[in-house]
């Protein structure tokens, strides 16, 4: 499969990621690589077989609807690269 | 006195019956990593006050009988992907510039819970993104076995600390061979367990269908009384299997234990020299009374590709968090909260996180999803049931851990999917959760160690450790030390 610089830009965007001008041919091309070395999947017949997410059999977890304490705003803060009043402090994002 | 030539049992032992203090064989611990580390550097962060602090408080539980453990005191370090309580914790990325987590993860409490003393935290492949240790943040971690010798990766750091005698024994993580591979290049002993087995509470997600803690130290015994420490349930992580904790005893009898042996493991690309001291492993566990039997699983050509496909589209998802935000580093200047995002992040991850998270966004992308990660969940389905059925008729599959010895550095760095193949015997033990151990087996040519990899079927880790400790106990390349390089 090509993948195309259209492509590339497209996913970067999903990710969140910004490719440099001198970023971009490389990580387009070792991706085209990597991606058609993952097409050798197709030799193997899968049809029929269930997709597996997980090896063992894995069950919702419930626990009791008890109160705890949580933790301590100022310590989820304190690794905050900006904040105010209490709170993570972003850019505006609607006006 | 030199205590670092010890084995973290041997140096409890010692704490126990009060023959050395905990704050003796801590200083002895710390004066030894500033003369040895400048020329290994696996170490992101050396916690030296913290842990004389901690060694006083211990030396008191020991008094007192808060703390039993045979491991009670031994100073020891973990990779920098667990959360450690004030303790700068970066994934070795940086992205995770100055965070200080405000709690442990599970793994390393029980530890603490047990009196151990942290010396600091292990250099590592960026987010465990890697086989070599070169994509750290910090710089690459050497190989004490070679010049210019990658240790192996993610874990380098935790094998290093080992092999260089800096720490007792180690914790690393694993997703698709980064505790084993490492073992391996260095010639120490360590184990992933079964998924499931240790909490991945604290532990800084790659992939978390695939991630598991385990243990990586100098010999089976010091590492199974680790395992015994850090396994068992966790109400904080919902896939922690609800079992007691472990209560490994050894035996040394391998008397009619089935091993299997992947022959279509052992084609091309295995260096020969690899191939050469598995299969001198073999003969010896077979003259040691276990039944040897070869057979064939092709599927493993497939493993690569869906692990690569599986990893990627969790690591997508789980980096997602890193945003400026929250903690770590956020870029200097922006527009919007957009441009805080993409800058943070383009300046914050390295080139291989990401490529990953790139490759996983578009295997999960609409159109794509289908043919690529819904496949490879397929795939793991069939890789799973070839190692139930190998697990019919074998209690252990003994194969090689990686192709190769320790490379040399920048050797694979240059081109990804190269070193992509490189975890060609690991990665389908991750899809299908099982615990295997790596055991150092003999050297090649130039003097590196070789590992081989033995996997047991779910929960069989106390079996799998019996034979690996069995053939500990009839060989010495355990016992094998490189000459290691340190400043008067």
């Amino acid at each position: 499969m090509k993948i195309t610089d259209e492509m590339t830009d497209y996913i970067s965007e999903l990710a969140r990621l910004r490719l440099k001008d001198d970023e971009k041919e490389g990580v387009r091309s070792e991706m085209e690589k990597i991606i058609n070395y993952m097409d050798t999947l197709n030799r193997l017949d899968t049809t029929g077989i269930e997709a597996m997410s997980h090896a063992f059999p894995v069950k919702n977890v419930f626990r009791k609807d008890e109160v705890h304490p949580s933790v301590n705003r100022e310590e989820i803060l304190a690794n905050a690269p900006d904040k105010k009043d209490g709170a993570f402090k972003v850019p505006k994002t609607f006006d | 006195m030199i205590l670092n030539t010890l084995t973290a049992l041997e140096a409890g032992k010692l704490i126990k019956n009060r023959e050395i203090s905990v704050a003796e064989i801590t200083k002895e611990a710390l004066e030894n990593i500033e003369k040895t580390d400048k020329n290994y550097k696996a170490f992101v962060a050396v916690c030296a006050d913290e842990a004389l602090k901690r060694a006083a408080e211990v030396q008191k539980g020991i008094d007192d009988g808060t703390y039993t453990s045979p491991l009670a005191g031994v100073p020891m370090a973990i990779k920098d992907n667990m959360c450690t309580k004030g303790i700068l914790t970066t994934c070795a990325s940086k992205i995770l510039t100055g965070f200080k987590p405000f709690y442990n993860a599970t793994a390393y409490s029980r530890l603490e819970n047990a009196g151990a003393v942290l010396l600091g935290k292990l250099n590592m492949d960026e987010f465990a993104m890697g086989s070599t240790t070169e994509t750290s943040f910090y710089g690459p971690t050497l190989n004490p076995w070679g010049e210019n010798r990658v240790p192996g990766g993610s874990s380098g750091g935790s094998a290093v600390a080992v092999a260089t005698e800096q720490a007792y024994y180690t914790l690393g993580s694993d997703t698709g061979g980064s505790i084993r591979q490492p073992c391996a290049f260095c010639g120490i002993t360590g184990i992933k367990p079964t998924y499931g087995r240790v909490s991945r509470y604290g532990l800084i997600a790659y992939a978390s269908s695939l991630d598991q803690i385990g243990p990586m130290g100098k010999n089976v015994s010091d590492i199974a009384e680790v395992l015994n420490i850090i396994s068992g349930h966790d109400p904080k992580d919902s896939t922690s299997v609800n079992m007691a904790p472990l209560n490994i005893s050894l035996n040394n009898d391998v008397k009619g234990k089935k091993i299997g042996i992947p022959s279509d493991w052992f084609g091309e690309g295995l260096e020969s020299d690899v191939k050469a001291r598995i299969m001198e492993a073999a003969k010896k566990l077979e003259n040691m009374g276990a039944i040897i039997e070869e057979f064939q699983m092709p599927v493993i050509e497939y493993a690569i590709p869906a692990y690569y496909i599986i990893a990627c589209a969790e690591a997508s998802s789980n980096l997602s968090r890193f945003d400026g935000v929250k903690y770590g580093y956020c870029t200097p200047s922006f527009d919007d909260l957009t441009d805080l995002y993409c800058k943070s992040r383009s300046e914050g991850f390295g080139m291989e996180v990401k490529r990953r998270i790139m490759i996983g966004a578009f295997v999960l992308s609409s159109g794509y999803y289908d043919a690529y990660y819904k496949k490879a969940l397929q795939v793991k389905a069939v890789i799973k049931q070839a190692f139930d059925k190998a697990f019919e008729k074998y209690d252990a599959i003994l194969s090689p851990t990686a192709p190769t010895t320790a490379l040399k550095l920048g050797e694979n760095l240059s081109d990804p999917l190269k070193m992509y193949l490189g975890d060609i015997y690991t990665v389908s033990i991750n899809l299908a959760g099982l615990p295997s151990m790596v055991v150092p087996c003999g050297f090649d040519s130039n003097g590196l160690p070789v590992g081989m990899q033995l996997t047991g079927k779910p929960f069989s880790e106390n079996e799998l450790m019996n034979i690996a400790y069995s053939f500990q106990q009839e060989t010495d390349f355990h016992l094998k030390k490189p000459v290691i390089r340190r400043e008067a």
